[in-house]
């Protein structure tokens, strides 16, 4: 038997913003009931105040209290591999246990570590973008560019062979594809989990300079075995599901916009701005984790009772009206900090500097290697993936 | 009539909350620091009055909530 999964509300889009009925949800609204994938009902919140209320508050909403919504597999296997699947998921777990993890890792993500990161980044961008003059026109943004370039990025940083990408990358595409049967991604789950843990083994011995070798240096005493497995994991499919469907859709988007494409080619300055506001715009996370409130709480004008299940639209509220006037307008000109689309809180993502300065390495590189870069075919949505982004862009210069 | 300007408001940074983000030194640089943990430093709680706007922002848009202004 098979049936074709209908898509979640909170999943949907009309090309690259929120679809039209989740916006006016948003509008008539704010906190929407929701049929949710695994048969449980939910509230979705899409108004920007709400969100950052929602996201601020991991006491009143809790990650770690969410119940696994892989019953199969969870009956199946028990107890020991549901411990197993949480260990070490920051983003599966409230203060205090999130901040102990955590803290492990803001060392490796501040803002003057990524600038040690710039000169090795730009290399691996150019030498992309030589590969791609060489064997083309055409080319395909995704598979070229967009993916292997912070792919590699995250190898290096953690220390993953990149070699062994064929698997990592399928395994990573199968945990975020809401369209397979949730037995199937918890596989894709323990085979990540298990890839990074054989590695891991490899390195104690002699521990390298890399992020994991920096894990189990300095806190190998502190983190079990499958926590350092599964902080690896998320790291690396966080790595490069993210700022690849950002650079193949922020240049899709850019192409669509020529005016403003000009713009940014000329002034290259603008280029910070421009990227937050294409993270703003294109919101690629279409929600943060599922939540459980922990007590009964006062949200957009309704009464929620304990033990329900809350979800953010961060599309929905990073075009709210009350974050930017003409929120459904790309401007690149007035992009800033403030947006939702890192999420907000305790859990607002980690590799966001990384992200950023890979955007500010690989967009204007990108433009002035081919400034008559154009579409030469269809790019391909990917409609069932939990980050919004492109399967395929064909292009041509 | 509004109530005469005391100058830039005194900002406060609690460590035992910060998670590193890094969108206050990202904000504000020359008021916001991180240590070598990843943890907001002061590098002054007195902000000069034209950086006034931009440590607002910080503070706002702080992730964890580490950041206040102690407002007269």
């Amino acid at each position: 038997m098979s049936t074709v999964p209908v898509l979640p509300l909170h999943m949907r889009r009309d090309g690259f913003g929120p679809a039209a009925e989740l916006s006016a949800g948003r509008d008539a609204e704010g906190v929407i009931r929701i049929d949710t994938m695994f048969g449980a009902e939910a509230w979705l919140v899409t108004r920007f105040e709400d969100v950052r209320t929602v996201l601020s508050h991991p006491e009143l909403y809790s990650n770690a209290l969410v119940p696994p919504f892989r019953p199969s597999s969870a009956s199946r296997a028990g107890e020991e591999e549901a411990a197993e699947i949480r260990a070490g998921n920051l983003i599966g777990s409230d203060p205090p246990e999130h901040t102990r993890l955590r803290r492990m890792l803001t060392p490796e993500f501040t803002v003057r570590r990524m600038r040690r990161l710039e000169p090795r980044i730009r290399e691996i961008v150019d030498e992309h973008l030589d590969a791609m003059e060489k064997s083309g026109p055409p080319a395909d943004l995704v598979t070229d560019f967009a993916l292997p370039v912070p792919s590699l990025v995250i190898c290096e940083l953690l220390g993953v062979p990149y070699s062994d990408r064929a698997g990592f990358q399928e395994t990573s595409r199968r945990m975020l594809d809401v369209s397979l049967p949730p037995e199937e991604r918890a596989a894709a789950d323990v085979q990540a989990r298990r890839y990074i843990a054989e590695l891991t083994a490899a390195m104690h011995d002699d521990p390298g300079e890399d992020l994991l070798g920096m894990l189990i240096r300095e806190h190998g005493d502190d983190l079990t075995t499958a926590e350092l497995a599964g902080i690896g994991s998320l790291l690396l499919i966080a790595g490069h599901e993210t700022t690849s469907n950002m650079l193949a859709l922020g240049t899709l988007a850019l192409m669509e916009h020529p005016g403003q494409l000009a713009l940014l080619r000329d002034e290259p300055d603008r280029m910070e701005a421009a990227i937050e506001e294409l993270l703003r715009w294109l919101s690629i996370v279409h929600t943060g984790m599922f939540k459980v409130t922990t007590t009964e709480v006062r949200l957009g004008g309704r009464t929620i009772g304990p033990g329900e299940l809350v979800i953010c639209s961060l599309p929905a509220a990073n075009r709210d009206p009350a974050l930017v006037p003409d929120p459904e307008d790309l401007d690149l000109a007035r992009g800033a900090i403030g947006h939702l689309a890192f999420g907000h809180g305790v859990h607002h993502c980690l590799g966001a500097p990384l992200a950023r300065m890979e955007m500010r390495i690989a967009f204007p590189a990108l433009l002035r290697r081919f400034p008559g870069l154009r579409l030469a075919g269809d790019p391909v949505y990917r409609s069932f993936s939990a980050v919004h982004g492109l399967s395929t862009m064909p292009v041509a210069w | 009539m509004s109530a005469p300007k005391t100058g830039t408001p005194r900002v406060r940074a609690d460590r035992d909350v910060c998670i590193g983000a890094g969108l206050c030194v990202m904000t504000a640089e020359e008021v916001f620091d991180q240590d070598d943990d990843g943890l907001v430093v002061l590098v002054t709680p007195d902000p000069a009055p034209e950086t006034e706007t931009a440590v607002r922002k910080a503070v706002r848009n702080c992730p964890s909530g580490a950041l206040s202004l102690a407002e007269g």
